[in-house]
């Protein structure tokens, strides 16, 4: 083999190196139209999902003609009208990291870890007919490694859970990673967010629960192996469903007698 | 010629399996294999990693410096990986969701490295693609009968089809839920192993 030359490692590092990344990026740039696309429609399967009307023989466009798209204001609790602000066009991710749309939260009440809120969340209203049945709030909290984003769906009562879908994390497969297992989740099912006193007791245990009678439609078991997961999930539905989330929101309905009074 | 193209594709298969001979691959066996279509989704993109990066390596083998060669393979690797990645992601949204992070760690997949710096360092481009899809399809074969197995067993499906009714769904079978955990396929890849070589005697390793 012949001497190689001092710098040859280096410069065939860079070559290959460069060749390598315009690919990777190309890839990248070229696909997203078509990753977008599918994010969006699991995230309406996840809504669908979260509802509990979600059916794999239908088209997920169809299904989702039952679901009206609104943008609520969280500090007020009203509904925002698509002229001010059109559901489609409104990213609710990046919302909270720009500073018209987004807030500082201060350490004291950023139960969930997120740092930043957005000022207005899109919400999804499941209509039969003329009536609300059922409402989807997304969700979103700190875990073990990752932010976890879910959608909670509450029946028109805005207290019963009716099922929750976690669609996008990054905990451990298998321990933490749970959240997104169907028997878990079905176990939300039927929960109850306040009490009477109207405060969230909603809580996600750490281990099965034991509570009895009225008590046992507050908790959830904990996912066994992932309490920092399960914390993680307790703390998200408590920051959601108090004053920075969606209470505003959902005392302002039912002040108002219901969805549908 | 004709014939040292068909042995570089179908050595790998039986007589020299990467996973039953020479025991690589081994983690993603064990975690993709509960169902088959999972299987089979990882198994065409480790083939077609396998057989891309042992050819691209290949042609450039001579350019390679010596002293960083393990450094370039694995760019190489990671970039095909990725883009498999992106494209699963793109058109297979599902499936990718459920491969998760294994797609990922196709990168770590010692067959990709072994053949890259076992084969396709010393030989022509062409060979090396053969010897890459033979090695994948190698792989493909193992996985896709530990899955099989798996699934019949486990969960009473092929494909996802229903092959033996469950109990729950109103059928006669129980389903055994050993093989729904990844050790099962431990178990399973032993078994094979020992097929092979009873069928094979070469393949067993000197004491």
């Amino acid at each position: 083999m012949a001497e190689e030359h001092p710098l040859k490692p280096f410069y065939s590092v860079l070559v290959l190196a460069f060749f390598c990344s315009l690919l990777v990026s190309g890839a990248a740039v070229g696909l997203r139209p078509f990753q977008e696309a599918n994010k969006q429609l699991d995230q309406r399967k996840n809504i669908l999902r979260a509802a509990g009307i979600y059916s794999a023989e239908i088209p997920v466009d169809k299904q989702f003609e039952k679901v009206e798209t609104r943008i609520v204001d969280l500090v007020s609790g009203e509904f925002v009208s698509e002229q001010v602000l059109a559901p489609g066009e409104y990213n609710q991710r990046k919302a909270a990291f720009t500073e018209e749309y987004g807030r500082q939260l201060s350490p004291g009440t950023d139960k969930a870890g997120l740092s930043r809120i957005e000022k207005y969340s899109l919400v999804y209203l499941i209509k039969d007919g003329q009536n609300i049945q059922q409402v989807v709030l997304p969700v979103r909290g700190k875990g073990l490694w990752s932010t976890m984003f879910a959608y909670v769906a509450l029946d028109a009562d805005l207290n019963t859970i009716q099922g929750i879908s976690f669609y996008e994390h990054g905990e451990t497969p298998g321990l933490g990673g749970e959240i997104e297992n169907p028997k878990w989740q079905a176990s939300w099912s039927g929960k109850k967010v306040y009490d009477k006193s109207d405060t969230v007791r909603f809580s996600v245990l750490k281990g099965e629960s034991t509570a009895t009678g009225e008590e046992a439609a507050f908790e959830v078991d904990g996912l066994s192996g992932a309490t920092m997961t399960s914390m993680g999930v307790n703390d998200l539905m408590h920051f959601w469903f108090g004053e920075h989330g969606f209470k505003p929101f959902i005392d302002r309905i039912q002040a108002q007698g219901g969805f549908n009074g | 010629m004709a014939d040292r193209k068909r042995d570089l594709l179908l050595r790998s298969i039986i007589e020299r399996n990467p996973i039953a001979l020479l025991v690589l691959g081994i983690c993603s066996a064990l975690a993709v294999t509960s169902q088959m279509a999972t299987a089979l989704v990882m198994s065409i993109c480790v083939t077609l990693v396998v057989a891309c990066s042992s050819c691209i390596i290949s042609i450039v083998r001579h350019q390679i410096p010596n002293s960083v060669r393990i450094g370039l393979q694995i760019t190489v690797i990671a970039t095909l990986v990725i883009l498999v990645d992106q494209v699963l992601k793109a058109f297979f949204y599902d499936l990718s969701k459920q491969l998760s992070i294994f797609v990922g760690l196709i990168i770590t997949n010692c067959i990709v490295m072994g053949r890259a710096e076992g084969f396709a360092m010393s030989n022509p481009p062409m060979s090396s693609f053969l010897d890459g899809i033979g090695n994948g399809l190698g792989y493909s074969f193992v996985l896709m009968s530990v899955a099989f197995v798996r699934e019949l067993f486990g969960s009473g499906t092929l494909f996802g089809y229903e092959v033996l009714p469950l109990v729950s769904n109103g059928g006669w079978y129980i389903r055994n839920g050993l093989f729904i955990l990844p050790v099962s396929a431990f178990f399973l890849i032993a078994i094979l192993i020992w097929i092979l070589r009873t069928i094979d005697p070469v393949q067993v390793e000197k004491d």
